[in-house]
Formats: C-alpha cells, sequence, structure tokens
C-alpha cells in the first residue's frame, strides 16, 4: 500500500522518526521559550548551553566516570549554574534596555564559548556512548527503532510537561509570570524578584543542557553541535509565540514531523523548511500560532 | 577622445606603480593557508603548518643560501580571506610558493591569484577535481587526493570485491555532489547499479530518516558522500538502526580523525579510500611516532602530505637554482618522488600521480595498539587511480 | 571648534589618508574589501540606526547581489557597469519583497522574519547551478568601466572604489538630513505618534527598507569585482552577523560609526587570521560582549557623548 508515491510502511518509520526528533525539539525550545516568555531576553547562547550540557555529560564519563543517568541531572546543575553566572554578571545590566542587547550580548558568548571549547576539543567531537539500559532496539513492525530515541521521546514529554505545568499551574510559576509583568508590585509583596530572574535563567540554561545530555549518545559532541541548531530552535518558538510554553512544544512536535516529511519528498529542504513554516505563519498569525500580540 | 586616452594613460600609469616582481633575493617565503579553526582543523590545521616547517628545519633551514620563513593563516573557510591573504603575500612579502589547505572553494579561488600572480600553489587539503581539470593552470598542483580518485579506488575495488548494488547517503553541496557523480560513474563503468540516492543538507541535524530510505533500497553498499561531521553524525545512526548489519558502508571521504572521534566500535568495517595510512611502513612509523610525541595522535594523510611537498619544493628549488616559479615547477614535475608519504610524478597539469588504498577499519580485538585502525584491502596504482589523460578536462595533461 | 567644523574637517583628513594611502604602503586590495564592506554596513545603519529596524537577514542582499554580477559578467559578458547595476535592481527587488512581508511586524518578530527570509534565499543559493555551491562563482574578471577604463589593476580599482563609496557615503548623509529622513527618525522614536500625525508609516518604512537593500546590494557587487569571486559565505546568516557587529562596534545612528567598525572587524579577521586563527571567533564574540555592556554607543557614539560632555562642561 503506498501513500503519496511511499510505502505505507516506509511512510510510518518517517513518521514516526519525525516525531522522535520533534520531542527533541520541543525540549530545545522549551528553554528559549521560558527565558523569553518571562524575561523578555532572546537567549541566542542557547545552543552553546545545550553544547555545554553535552560536553558536560562526555567529561563526567571521561574524566569522571559518571554515567548517563547522573550525568542527566548533574550536568543541567552545572549549566544552570554557569547560566546563573551569566545572569548575574551580564544581563542584569540589559534589564530596561531594547531586547536587542541582550540578543547580541547573548551571541557574544556563545561564540566565546563554542571558540573556546573548539580551541580545548578540536572540532571533530567526542563520541559518547548510549546508556546499556536503553541500548539494542524494538522492531515496531514496519520499521526497527533504537531504543534510546524511543526513551528521548518520553523523557522530553516529561520535562516539557513537567515545566510547563511548574509555570502555568503552580504558584511559583504564578510568582514569575506576575514578577514579569510588574516586578516592582511583585516585590512589595514580599517576593525576591531578581533571584526568581537569576533562578529562572538558570532553569533555562539547564533545560537546554539537559537536551544536550539527550543529544550526546546520538550525535557526536562537538563544539559546533549548538550553532547548526541554534537558527532552527529560534524558529520554533517564534512560530510558537514567543511567549508562549504549549506554542514551542506543540510546534518543536510539529516541526520533527513536518522535517520528517520533507526529508522524504524533497530531502535538500529539510533544513530550510521550518523558515518557509515561519515565512507562512507571520503572515497569518503575527504574534505566532499560540502567542499574545504585545 | 582625448578624455578617454587621458584616463587609459593614468590607468597605465597607476597599473605599472602597483606592478610587483618576483625578486630573488631576500628570504623564500613559504604560504600556507588552511582553515585552522573550524570543521577541518583537525585533519590538517595548525599541524599541518607545522608540518611544513618542520620540512623547512629537516631540508636545513635555508635553499639557495636564503633562509626559508613560514607563514601561516586561518582562512576560516571563507574564500575572499584566503584570496586575499595569498594576494597580500605575493604583493607585499614576495611570497615564493603558497600550500593550500582544506576547502575546495577557497583553493579554487587561491589557484586563481596565484596563477595572476604566476607563483607556485601546490594544494594538499582541497578536493575538488576540478583544480587539476576546468581549472587547471600552469602554477596549480593538486597533491594529495582528489574527488576522482576517491571514488575509482573505493568505487572499482569494492565492485571487484562483489559489491555490485549501491546507494548514496550525499551532502548536498557542490562536493558531495562531484563524489557522489564521480562514484556513479565508476560504479557503471565496473558493471555495478545505484539503486538510489538521498542528498541530505549541509550540517543535517539528524541522519534517521535518510538511513531509513537507504535501509529500504537494500543496496549491497551504503556510500556516504559526505564529509567532517555529517560523516561522523551519519556513521553513528548507521550503527544505531542497525544499518551496518545489512550493507557495508564506504565512507567516500574519511580521515582517521573521524574514525578516532567515533570509535572501533562505531566504524569496524568501514571502507574509505586514502592516500597514506601512519601504520603502512617504517618510514611512515618513524614520521608518525614524531607527529605523536607533540600532538598525541596520529597524523592524517594531509598532514603527511604538507611535510612531503615542502620538502619536495625545496628540492626543486635546489635543483632549479632559483625561487622563480616557473622554473621551479619545471624541475618539481620533472622529478621522481620518492619519500615516506608517496612514490610518483607531478603530471603536466599539475596532478600528482601516486599509488591510492582502499582500507578497512579494523575490529575492536584486532586493533593491537593505539589509534591501530586500519588494514589495508587493495593498492591502486596511480595512473588507474586519478583522471586518466583521456578523461581530463584541462589541455595540458593531453601532451 | 565648532561641532560642525570638527566633523568636516574629520571627513576630510580620512579622505585625504584613503586617497593616499597606496602610496604609502597600505596594502590597497585590503582598503577596498574594507569600503565594500563599510558600504555594506552604512546600508545596514541606514535601517537600524535611522529608522530604527534591526534586519536579520541582510546578507541576502549583499550576497545575491555579489553573485548576480558575477554571473553576468563572467558568463553573459555584460560591461562592468550594467551588471553591476543588475546586482542593485535585483537587490533592491528582494528587498521590496522581504519588506512586504516583514513590514508589518515590530522588534524581534521583524528580525526573525528577515533571517527566515535570509535563510531562503541562501538555500536557493545552494542549489541553483549559476552559483557553484560551495566553490562558490570564481575567477569573476573586472572589465572595463564605461568601456573604457580597465579595472584590472588594483590601483585603478581602488580610485574607482573610493570615489562610488564617497558618492555613496554622501548620498546617505543627504537621504538622512533630507525631510524624508526626518520622517523616518519621528517612526523611529515614535511610531504611534507619526501614525496620529497621518503619515503612511509602512510605506516610509518600506522605502527605507529597499533603499538599504540597494545600497547593501551595491556593496556586494562592488566586493565581486574587488575580489573576483562570490561564494556561499556571502549569503551566509552569519554574514548578517558581521554586519550587525560593524554597526554596533561602530556606532549605531551614526554616520560614520559604521564605517570605523567596518574598519576594525575586516582589521580584525585579516591580522588576526595570520597570527592567532584559532582565536578569531572568541575575540569577535568578547567584543561582541564588550560593546553591548560597555560601549552601547560605538566607537563613534561614545565619541560625539564625550565631546559634548566636554562641551557642556567648558
Amino acid at each position: 500500500m503506498e501513500i503519496f508515491g511511499i510505502p505505507l510502511q516506509a511512510f510510518l518509520g518517517q513518521l514516526v522518526l519525525g516525531l522522535v526528533n520533534g520531542a527533541f525539539y520541543a525540549m530545545l525550545s522549551l528553554g528559549l521559550a521560558v527565558i523569553f516568555g518571562l524575561l523578555d531576553i532572546v537567549n541566542f547562547a542557547h545552543g552553546a548551553l545545550y553544547m555545554l550540557g553535552a560536553f558536560a555529560a562526555w567529561i563526567l564519563l571521561d574524566k569522571f566516570e559518571v554515567n548517563f543517568w547522573f550525568a542527566l541531572i548533574l550536568a543541567p546543575l552545572i549549566v544552570g549554574a554557569l547560566g546563573v553566572v551569566i545572569e548575574r554578571a551580564f544581563l542584569k545590566r540589559l534589564y530596561g534596555l531594547d531586547p536587542l542587547y541582550g540578543l547580541l550580548l547573548t551571541f557574544g558568548i556563545a561564540l566565546i564559548l563554542e571558540g573556546v571549547f573548539r580551541y580545548m576539543y578540536g572540532s571533530s567531537g567526542q563520541s559518547y556512548p548510549v546508556p546499556e539500559l536503553l541500548g539494542g532496539a524494538t522492531n515496531l513492525g514496519f520499521m526497527v527503532l533504537p531504543n534510546y530515541r524511543a526513551f528521548v521521546v518520553v523523557a522530553s514529554l516529561v520535562v516539557c510537561l513537567g515545566t510547563w505545568f511548574l509555570i502555568e499551574r503552580t504558584r511559583l510559576g504564578a510568582y514569575l509570570r506576575a514578577g514579569t509583568e510588574n516586578a516592582k508590585l511583585v516585590q512589595a509583596f514580599g517576593v525576591n524578584v531578581p533571584v526568581m530572574v537569576m533562578l529562572t535563567y538558570g532553569a533555562g540554561a539547564a533545560l537546554a543542557a539537559m537536551a544536550g545530555v539527550l543529544a550526546a549518545p546520538i550525535i557526536q559532541v562537538s563544539p559546533l553541535m549548538g550553532s547548526n541548531l541554534i537558527i532552527v530552535v529560534f524558529a520554533v518558538v517564534v512560530i510558537g509565540g514567543m511567549g508562549s510554553i504549549l506554542g514551542s512544544v506543540i510546534t518543536g512536535l510539529g516541526l520533527g514531523v513536518i522535517e520528517g516529511l520533507t526529508r522524504v519528498f524533497y530531502p535538500e529542504a529539510s533544513n530550510v523548511v521550518v523558515f518557509v513554516v515561519m515565512v507562512i505563519v507571520l503572515i497569518i498569525r503575527p504574534a505566532g500560532l499560540f502567542g499574545k500580540e504585545a | 577622445m582625448k578624455l578617454k586616452t587621458l584616463v587609459a594613460a593614468m590607468a597605465i600609469g597607476l597599473g605599472t606603480v602597483s606592478a610587483f616582481a618576483q625578486s630573488n633575493s631576500g628570504p623564500v617565503r613559504i604560504g600556507f593557508i588552511t582553515d585552522m579553526s573550524s570543521v577541518y582543523a583537525d585533519i590538517d590545521g595548525p599541524a599541518g603548518g607545522e608540518m611544513v616547517k618542520w620540512a623547512v628545519q629537516d631540508f636545513g633551514g635555508k635553499v639557495l643560501g636564503r633562509p626559508v620563513e613560514v607563514l601561516t593563516a586561518d582562512h576560516q573557510n571563507k574564500a575572499d580571506v584566503a584570496s586575499s591573504k595569498a594576494r597580500e603575500w605575493m604583493d607585499k612579502d614576495n611570497l615564493a610558493m603558497l600550500v593550500g589547505g582544506t576547502n575546495s572553494g577557497t583553493a579554487l579561488a587561491m589557484s586563481k591569484v596565484a596563477s595572476e600572480k604566476k607563483r607556485a600553489f601546490l594544494v594538499i587539503g582541497a578536493g575538488s577535481a576540478r583544480l587539476t581539470n576546468e581549472d587547471c593552470s600552469p602554477y596549480t598542483v593538486h597533491y594529495a587526493y582528489d574527488t576522482v580518485s576517491l571514488a575509482k579506488v573505493a568505487g572499482k575495488a569494492l565492485i571487484q570485491a562483489g559489491n555490485k548494488t549501491w546507494y548514496f547517503l550525499t551532502a548536498d553541496y557542490a562536493f558531495g555532489a562531484s563524489l557522489e557523480g564521480d562514484a556513479t560513474n565508476v560504479v557503471k563503468a565496473n558493471g555495478g547499479t545505484v539503486v538510489g540516492s538521498v542528498k541530505h543538507p549541509l550540517n543535517a541535524s539528524d541522519f534517521s530518516s535518510f538511513l531509513l530510505q537507504a535501509q529500504g533500497s537494500k543496496a549491497q553498499i551504503l556510500a556516504m558522500a559526505n564529509a567532517g561531521g555529517d560523516f561522523t553524525n551519519a556513521m553513528k545512526a548507521a550503527k544505531e538502526f542497525g544499518v551496518t548489519k545489512t550493507m557495508k558502508v564506504a565512507g567516500l571521504l574519511v580521515f582517521i580523525n573521524d574514525v578516532h572521534s567515533l570509535g572501533l566500535s562505531n566504524t569496524e568495517g568501514l571502507q574509505l579510500a586514502d592516500s597514506w595510512y601512519w601504520n603502512q611502513d617504517d618510514a611512515s612509523r618513524k614520521f608518525a611516532k614524531r607527529f605523536f610525541e607533540k600532538y598525541k595522535r596520529m597524523p592524517s594523510s594531509l598532514q603527511a602530505a604538507d611535510y612531503s611537498v615542502t620538502m619536495n619544493y625545496l628540492k626543486a628549488v635546489q635543483a632549479a637554482g632559483t625561487t622563480e616559479s616557473d622554473r621551479v615547477l619545471t624541475a618539481l614535475k620533472g622529478m621522481k618522488i620518492d619519500d615516506f608519504y608517496n612514490k610518483g610524478q607531478i603530471r603536466a597539469d599539475g596532478r600528482m600521480i601516486h599509488d591510492m588504498y582502499l582500507f578497512q577499519v579494523k575490529g575492536q580485538k584486532e586493533s593491537t595498539t593505539p589509534w591501530d585502525y586500519y588494514k589495508m584491502v587493495t593498492k591502486v596504482p596511480g595512473e588507474q587511480a586519478f583522471t586518466t589523460p583521456a578523461e581530463s578536462k584541462c589541455a595540458a595533461a593531453k601532451k | 571648534m565648532q561641532p560642525n567644523q570638527t566633523v568636516r574637517v574629520t571627513y576630510l583628513a580620512l579622505l585625504a589618508f584613503v586617497l593616499v594611502a597606496p602610496f604609502i604602503g597600505v596594502y590597497p586590495v585590503l582598503v577596498m574589501k574594507l569600503l565594500c564592506f563599510a558600504l555594506f554596513a552604512c546600508a545596514f545603519n541606514l535601517l537600524l540606526g535611522f529608522t530604527g529596524l534591526l534586519s536579520f537577514g541582510h546578507a541576502a542582499f549583499f550576497g545575491f547581489s555579489a553573485y548576480v554580477t558575477g554571473y553576468f559578467i563572467k558568463s553573459q559578458g555584460w560591461p562592468t557597469e550594467l551588471a553591476v547595476a543588475a546586482g542593485v535592481v535585483v537587490a533592491a527587488f528582494i528587498g521590496l519583497v522581504f519588506g512586504l512581508v516583514a513590514i508589518r511586524r515590530q522588534g524581534i518578530y521583524f528580525a526573525m522574519i528577515t533571517l527566515a527570509l535570509a535563510q531562503m534565499v541562501f538555500f536557493i543559493c545552494l542549489q541553483a547551478p549559476f552559483t557553484g555551491g560551495e566553490d562558490g562563482l570564481q575567477g569573476v574578471p573586472r572589465g572595463k568601466l564605461l568601456g573604457f577604463i580597465p579595472l584590472d589593476s588594483d590601483m585603478v580599482m581602488y580610485y574607482v572604489m573610493v570615489a562610488i563609496f564617497v558618492g555613496c557615503f554622501l548620498g546617505i548623509t543627504r537621504i538622512v538630513t533630507s525631510p524624508y529622513g526626518q520622517v523616518l527618525k519621528m517612526i523611529r522614536e515614535n511610531e504611534p505618534r507619526a501614525i496620529s500625525l497621518g503619515y503612511e508609516v509602512d510605506r516610509y518604512k518600506l522605502l527605507a527598507f529597499v533603499l538599504s537593500a540597494a545600497l547593501a546590494g551595491l556593496a556586494g557587487s562592488l566586493k565581486t569585482l574587488v575580489m573576483g569571486f562570490a561564494t556561499l559565505s556571502d549569503v551566509h546568516w552569519s554574514m548578517s552577523g558581521e554586519v550587525i557587529l560593524m554597526s554596533l562596534l561602530g556606532g549605531v545612528g551614526t554616520f560614520l560609526g559604521p564605517v570605523i567598525g567596518a574598519g576594525i572587524v575586516v582589521a580584525l579577521q585579516d591580522t588576526l587570521a595570520d597570527k592567532v586563527g584559532e582565536w578569531v571567533t572568541v575575540i569577535i564574540g568578547a567584543i561582541f560582549v564588550v560593546c553591548v555592556l560597555a560601549f552601547r554607543k560605538g566607537v563613534v557614539g561614545e565619541l560625539h557623548a564625550w565631546m559634548e560632555r566636554r562641551r557642556a562642561r567648558a
């Protein structure tokens, strides 16, 4: 049986792979959406933080023999702490100014981080093994899916839903949302807004790092891994609507599927299809799919 | 009419002011421009520059009584940086010879500058066969490898071993396309068939989808017409999805650094073509040991070629008695070259003809020492490996 | 000295320096490359500094025009000035298309749309056979300007470049100081008010966008003439990032700022290429960071501010 000229089996296989990638995009854009949605910072360093997370996992394994499961917790903590430092040292000074400056600053930080790591580790990349528990593959009938990829989908969805719940449904999330709308008022109620902001950026960084750890067994851990992805992730967040966390999760998943299908029918364009979608969406819905118009 | 003449006269006058002739005194400067900081920095990069310097030192540091200086620069994979640096060195620093590093776009740009300024340009890192075909020049020598030889060696050897059906996973850019094109020609000429192919965008983040398509084709050989990060990510995914169990993977442009970064578990059984391997004989091992002591990794074929081409250039200068590029190149092309890197001769079109090899990556149990990755499958003599004079698109090859 | 006089003297001094530079040992090809990028940065600044719109896709105009000019000279044998004109017209057209799509959005959305559109242009350049893909469009001869001025000599090309650059620079200053430019300034500072005063804001912004695109295209065409090739790095998004850096470094919203910024970045890339090749990106990143934190007005902007403070004290 054929769909659009390719056998059903192959089609389903591509769909599943698309979802796997989509879950990954969703997780990566989550951190970006959190930072922009709550802090109004266009965090161009996100790709570099993702790379740091992957490298942290690799260094933890290589030098300290810390396995994947611990790395999944430790690496985000380490990178999150770095995020806090970045916020305190640099970003704090830019609040109130045009968001353009935040973009340029984080862009500069990304260049520095990537350059330093490239100097230290070269650009060929390092190999990170798939954790044993998740090795092997399952035969789904229409394709053989490596177990690790299935794990990535599950992990991403859990993290995404967890974050969404935290921000939209808990008191902490409410404080955060209120704090970004009217810092002084919230502060008057006794909530320490600057600390909250700092921790939020750290959390966003941690999310990027976690995505990096998840990516490490799949692709080579290389200093350039973030810069290839960063503009795609941005596109996902913009399409989803820059203030909306749910928006970027859904868009991430959707994009994974669209990209997957493009890879079958017009593979050369699979890197650019996200931009085509972005332009179309922004023409029809200027604030993105789920965004609120400023 | 008068205005035109005046302007023309001014132009000629200003033109002569800028005419910089090659000088035959002062230090002999050799330039080396490559990617020092990005994707190709490991296979060539700063270590390659150091190899040029080692060759100079080992030669004695001087030639024809003049000291030899080595200038290096990072072109950051930008053709305009490469070309302006080359131009500047030739105009201001009386550069005698330029060694060209990775990235075909930059090499083509530098080749144009070299032929305009009439200086020798010896290309190591770049692979485009255009350098000795459509874009050939009397001043450009293509020394190490090119896409045609990689395709011919891998293609022919694999087909003769019985692997008749091929599927290509190609990086969607000119280099990938020419690798695929050259390989397809070889496959067909030797009785094989190309069952299908798919083009992936450069720096694709995920290859699972393409590999699934490759698997579906049920071809015997999965040929990877890509390089660097794309190759390593595709290879890793191929192992992950079990493609390596049903198809033999042939990497059309793979260096030992790629194999090292993937590890033997991911690359066991991979077939690849290359011009040199550090462990192939005693002389090579000696060179490699010296490299290893400094860099804690084994040299790639490009780094070995950087050393070899510099050494042979200096010998040619000695033989010609001058640094003037025309005479040096005549001497260089007339030399029978024989060193640890290669044995052969440079053809009139600038193509160095030397043997190429098909290697296979060993399994973890077979590998006894660090970096002991390859075993040789076949050796292909130079005349068969490279573009033949009949196939060549360069007039000089036909003489 | 009066501020106007200081400015005029500075310009004249710079012009004098540029005119004699080849004779005092400065490498002319480097200066020409610098002038191309300076023009590119000035074109970009027209949009950012004077209209308040941050475009993240300017490389599309610069690079595509570079390809167009190269193609017409090399493959079609067109006379140099027509090929350059073709590049400019094509760039302006692309600018029109981009502008029509992007103008209605603000701030970061505007930037992202321009980025997305530029990525599509990049993709087209990657696929189209006439660009030569990764190898680039190589070996473009300079030809003869207006049929009789041979441009092959670096010196002749140099003075032609200087003339064109000075012309464009003066043109930009004219545009900015004209009534049209004043409206742009008003739009930048308070768009709602401009709308309430009855100005068709979108038209003004669109025109500014097209002008900026056309000038960026001219810079790209000239770069093809100077260097003799056009490659994918000309249309890559990192080129868009570089021009933003040049404007920021030099001083957004000033006239000389982008020129100085371009000068610094090009000089850095060139000199650092042979000394500390591996560190170029880190250094550029550090400059971004330092500029944004401490140096927001850029070199020229800070200089202006300093001179203002001195005058206020005096």
